[in-house]
């Protein structure tokens, strides 16, 4: 583990730990940030700075999780990656491309499920492909396997409201994987669920996306959940948000719920907490 | 066996009711006139059903007329309001100063304008009716989460798949809810229009009943009106249950 302060150290180009780099999906996607910045005008006329300059590169294959306190803009961020709102000022390039609509590679998971309540699981996860015009056939399989992989197989012709939230929830993570997305952009996915059901999708979230292997950026508010999934954590300061630390997490995978009362985990944990004492956003005793 | 008593529990209440009207109005003395029995009411019916069911066929065309008129011009106005801020930013506000106005009392207006025939009573069924159904409409299509709609984008939708997948769907229960107010409410614009000057229909059937005494058509062409409510009331839920997935 080296935690490394993000101004020194925009650009990381280090082999992934614990998969061999031949493992990542040709699909995968990079994205690189490069001065990009959030600002909302008030009714009033204000302007409010939701994000400072950030710069950063995430490399194709990468799980990159951000963390940082409510309202630090982190949600912003992600929302202008996926090309839903457009930045201030600065440039996102996704595979090299200035992202100014949403990329036709990524794929969006919120805390919500969003479900649509009218339409079965199975029609649920292929709405993408419908939306993309791709041919539902073709991919009736792909949302078999995934229903199947998330332990939902025989939920295909249910409704939503016939499931649990964290079942619902793995829908959703069905529903953006059946398009083969090379960027995977995760809003807090796993806020609304209780602790246990939260640890299980943690697990099942890595498996899937070991047999994925695209770029996942993923928004958290719990430091264990970014530890536990990512190659890379992006820890972000209060509005207007800034990347505080930039901390390889060089854990091997696939990672057991155990390693997390490990030394080495504790030791990111502790680094991260120390992040946010120091910027006042938790305070010691 | 519970749920058996529950479930026909209004139905014996309400042939209490009849029963114990049935009994009393002779016993009371109460003239025909005032309040005739149920079984005078149901013998009338036999007697004159009939004209009763030219009158309800000329009614249950008003209210249709008015009602799919109002549906028909109603879901554009509700999508202009929607999509086009000029639209909202002007039209609406002068669209709920003029609902202010009790639709019923154009009625006068209206027959002067348009004749006796079906042609009033159709445009009173349709103002009355246009209201709740622009209302309940734009009130659907806003309430879409603006989650699902970045949701859909991010997987490329455009802003007519965002429509037809998404927010009309979800804006479809509280369509049906302005459908169901609409259609009761076209029923009252009928009737209404055809209290102030017809030729057919239950409204008028009733007047002609009052200046002749028949207290018991006066309440026979009453049952059918409702029935007409109930009706199309039925129709409008059983549409609703084709589009909308009940829980």
């Amino acid at each position: 583990m080296s935690p490394i302060p993000a101004s020194t150290l925009p650009l990381q180009r280090a082999p992934l730990p614990g998969r061999p780099d031949e493992a990542r999906s040709p699909r995968a996607v990079s994205i690189a940030l490069e001065k990009v910045t959030k600002v909302y005008e008030t009714d009033a006329g204000d302007d409010i700075w939701a994000l400072a300059p950030i710069d950063a590169v995430i490399e194709a294959g990468q799980f990159v999780s951000i963390v940082g306190p409510s309202g630090c803009g982190k949600s912003t961020l992600l929302l202008m990656i996926a090309g839903l709102i457009p930045v201030t000022s600065g440039t996102i390039r996704l595979n090299g491309e200035i992202v100014d609509r949403p990329h036709p590679q990524i794929a969006v998971v919120f805390q919500h499920d969003l479900l649509l309540q009218w339409r079965r699981i199975f029609d649920n996860v292929l709405l993408p492909i419908e939306i993309k015009r791709w041919g539902r056939a073709q991919f009736a399989k792909r949302a078999e396997q995934l229903l199947e992989q998330v332990g939902l197989a025989g939920f295909a012709n249910k409704y939503p409201d016939e499931l649990s939230g964290g079942m619902r929830q793995r829908v959703a993570i069905c529903r953006a994987l059946v398009q083969h997305p090379g960027l995977l952009i995760m809003d807090e996915p796993f806020g609304a669920l209780d602790a246990l059901t939260r640890e299980q999708m943690n697990i099942d979230l890595q498996k899937l996306w070991l047999t994925v292997g695209n770029t996942v950026v993923f928004i958290t508010h719990s430091i264990e959940e970014a530890i536990f999934l990512s190659d890379r954590v992006l820890v972000m300061s209060p509005r207007p948000g800034r990347v505080e630390l930039d901390m390889k997490i060089d854990l091997p995978r696939p990672r057991r719920l155990s390693i997390r009362s490990e030394m080495r985990f504790i030791g990111c944990v502790e680094t991260i907490r120390q992040v946010f004492e120091r910027s006042g956003i938790l305070r010691g005793e | 066996m519970r749920a058996l008593i529950e479930n026909s529990s209004p139905f014996l209440i309400a042939a209490l009711l009849l029963l114990l009207w049935q009994l009393i109005v002779p016993l009371a003395k109460v003239p025909q006139l005032i309040l005739p029995t149920p079984l005078e009411i149901i013998a009338k019916i036999g007697k004159s059903y009939p004209l009763l069911l030219a009158d309800t066929q000329v009614t249950l065309l008003e209210v249709l007329y008015g009602f799919l008129a109002a549906v028909a011009a109603g879901i554009p106005t509700a999508l202009c309001i929607f999509y086009s801020r000029v639209f909202a930013k002007s039209i609406y506000p002068i669209m709920v100063g003029l609902q202010t106005i009790p639709k019923v009392a154009l009625a006068p207006l209206l027959v002067m304008w348009f004749g006796f025939g079906i042609l009033p009573k159709v445009v009173i069924s349709f103002l009355i009716a246009f209201f709740p159904i622009v209302i309940t409409t734009v009130v659907g299509l806003s309430g879409l989460d603006r989650e699902m709609v970045y949701l859909v984008r991010s997987m490329g939708a455009s802003e007519l798949q965002t429509f037809i997948k998404v927010r009309l769907p979800a804006a479809l229960p509280s369509i049906f809810g302005g459908f169901k107010v609409a259609i009761a409410l076209s029923v009252v614009g009928a009737v209404i229009g055809e209290y102030i000057a017809a030729e057919q229909g239950l409204g008028y059937r009733q007047l002609t009943a009052n200046i002749q005494f028949d207290s018991a058509l006066n309440f026979a062409a009453l049952i059918f009106i409702a029935l007409c409510a109930v009706a199309t009331f039925v129709a409008i839920a059983a549409l609703e249950r084709l589009f909308v997935r009940q829980r």
